[in-house]
């Protein structure tokens, strides 16, 4: 299922360990390719964040080599948290990075906030804004600057469900349009069958690839997918991977 | 009554009653003015000694404005050297706590054989205002939220653009509550000063005024000074909180009202 030719970003035995002597990686190897959605799933403190802060260069991994044979992508981050400035509305928190790397708003910002359904709230501050709206202001802003890569570090774990089943919609619905690169993490097995073409489910402490699943359901998805049958096969099969991945991490 | 018309009648009804109390016991006991003057006498002093009060009171508020002001920029530009250079917070901080825990009082009269008096006040003034701006503000500044900061790092942010578009702003709150209290120091401190120089006689403060009462048994007079001395602090503080609340209300939860 994943496209062919080479990967956008390509991991190689990436090993981290923290100066306090955690191993937080070990051994991982991934490739991801151009308009790719990939899921990382993994259990609390498998380090699937931190692949992604390696991957962005936030954090130097300690093993091994992250290559672009495309040359190095644009990257939009979105964090755990909206991770928005309380003092500046939401379009100069969208004009973020735009303004950042010294360049003009050519309609980028407006752009953006169409995309994720805020046009109405540009002048409005992030305290008025409720916390799907605010992820939505998270969303915009890693988008504003066209990035080639997305990493999104378990951006709707703080939601209520239902704003999360409306936000998964809605990524995909951006992620359709634009045809990103998705990186996305995440510890919600319903989530990462529902967004994924591809989950990769990663071991606790330390986390190296477990395995590998394909989820070849067609898109757009949408609620019938959700409860499909095929759906919640696919559930039960990532969920038996995750509970197989829990006790190949535990040492023994 | 509403909250708000009470928090307004309360302290009104609390002084109407302890000026009442007062005025009662000079009356009651027949003190004499030279002891304890009754706020009728104090009132009528402070209009009739006012020309010459309200001179001293311009003289100590401007030195106690410009040592706010030298205090305000210095704090601010202070911290933001601390923030950008370990090496200088390191080797300064510890003189800035010094300055800071050693009473006002015991350096003023020191201050006051070096400097010209003006100066010693405003130095004092300086002094005591300097240190909250430059703990606040590095606390501010040190406080910004990691993920921001990682968020500028991926940008490639220049330092000067993180400082400016994300550690200044983010430590306004706390700048801004910094200068508050500097306000109020800054006036405490040229009081101070103007008190240790009273007996060399030199100034015109209002402070000095006070001392000079005080030796003359003028206590009427001493009495309407302290109340515009307070008067004086209770402006200062409502117009930084003013200036901290409008800069604030649009976002900073100190500054916007909880809906219920």
């Amino acid at each position: 299922m994943s496209p062919p030719g080479q990967p956008i970003v390509s991991l190689r035995n990436v090993g981290k360990t923290f100066e306090s002597g955690t191993v937080a990686l070990n051994d991982l190897n991934l490739d991801v390719h151009g308009g790719e959605f990939v899921s990382l799933l993994g259990p609390s403190g498998c380090g699937k964040s931190t692949v992604l802060r390696i991957i962005s260069g936030l954090s130097p991994a300690t093993a091994g080599s992250v290559t672009w044979p495309a040359g190095e992508a644009r990257l939009g981050f979105v964090f755990q948290e909206p991770t928005l400035m309380p003092w500046a509305d939401v379009a100069a928190n969208v004009r973020l990075p735009i303004k950042l790397a010294h360049k003009e708003d050519t309609g980028a910002v407006a752009n953006a906030l169409g995309r994720v359904g805020l046009s109405a709230f540009a002048q409005s501050y992030p305290r008025e804004l409720s916390g799907g709206m605010k992820m939505r202001v998270s969303i915009a802003r890693a988008l504003v600057t066209e990035p080639q890569l997305m990493l999104m570090d378990e951006p709707f774990a703080a939601l209520d469900e239902i704003t999360r089943f409306k936000l998964n919609n809605d990524l995909l619905a951006v992620w359709q349009a634009v045809r990103r690169t998705v990186i996305f993490v995440t510890h919600s097995v319903f989530e990462s069958v529902y967004l994924s073409q591809r989950i990769i489910v990663l071991t606790p402490r330390p986390g190296r690839v477990f395995t590998e699943i394909k989820i070849p359901a067609p898109y757009p998805r949408d609620e019938t997918f959700r409860t499909s049958a095929d759906y919640g096969a696919l559930c039960r099969q990532v969920a038996q991977a995750l509970a197989g991945a829990m006790t190949a991490g535990v040492p023994s | 009554m509403n909250e708000r018309a009470l928090r307004v009648v309360l302290p009104i009804l609390v002084l109407v009653l302890l000026v009442a109390c007062w005025h009662a016991v000079v009356r009651i006991f027949a003190i004499p003015p030279f002891v304890l003057p009754g706020p009728g006498l104090v009132l009528a002093t402070l209009i009739a000694d006012g020309p010459l009060l309200w001179q001293s009171l311009l003289v100590t508020l401007t030195l106690t404005f410009e040592g706010f002001l030298l205090a305000a920029v210095g704090g601010i530009a202070l911290a933001v050297i601390f923030n950008q250079w370990r090496v200088a917070e390191y080797s300064f901080y510890p003189y800035a706590v010094i300055l800071q825990v050693t009473p006002i009082v015991a350096i003023a009269p020191l201050l006051l054989i070096y400097l010209p008096q003006p100066m010693a006040v405003l130095a004092c003034a300086w002094i005591v205002a300097f240190f909250p701006v430059l703990a606040n503000t590095t606390l501010g500044l040190s406080s910004v939220d990691h993920n921001l900061l990682a968020l500028f790092e991926l940008c490639k942010a220049s330092r000067w653009q993180t400082l400016w578009n994300l550690k200044l702003p983010a430590a306004l709150p706390q700048i801004l509550a910094g200068l508050r209290i500097a306000g109020g120091l800054s006036l405490i401190g040229a009081v101070v000063a103007e008190i240790a120089a009273g007996s060399a006689g030199a100034g015109s403060g209002l402070a000095y005024r006070i001392a000079e009462s005080g030796y003359r048994l003028n206590i009427p007079r001493m009495f309407a000074a302290l109340l515009l001395l307070s008067l004086a602090g209770v402006a200062i503080f409502f117009a930084l909180s003013t200036i901290s609340h409008l800069a604030l209300r649009r976002w900073h939860e100190s500054a916007v009202s909880r809906e219920r």
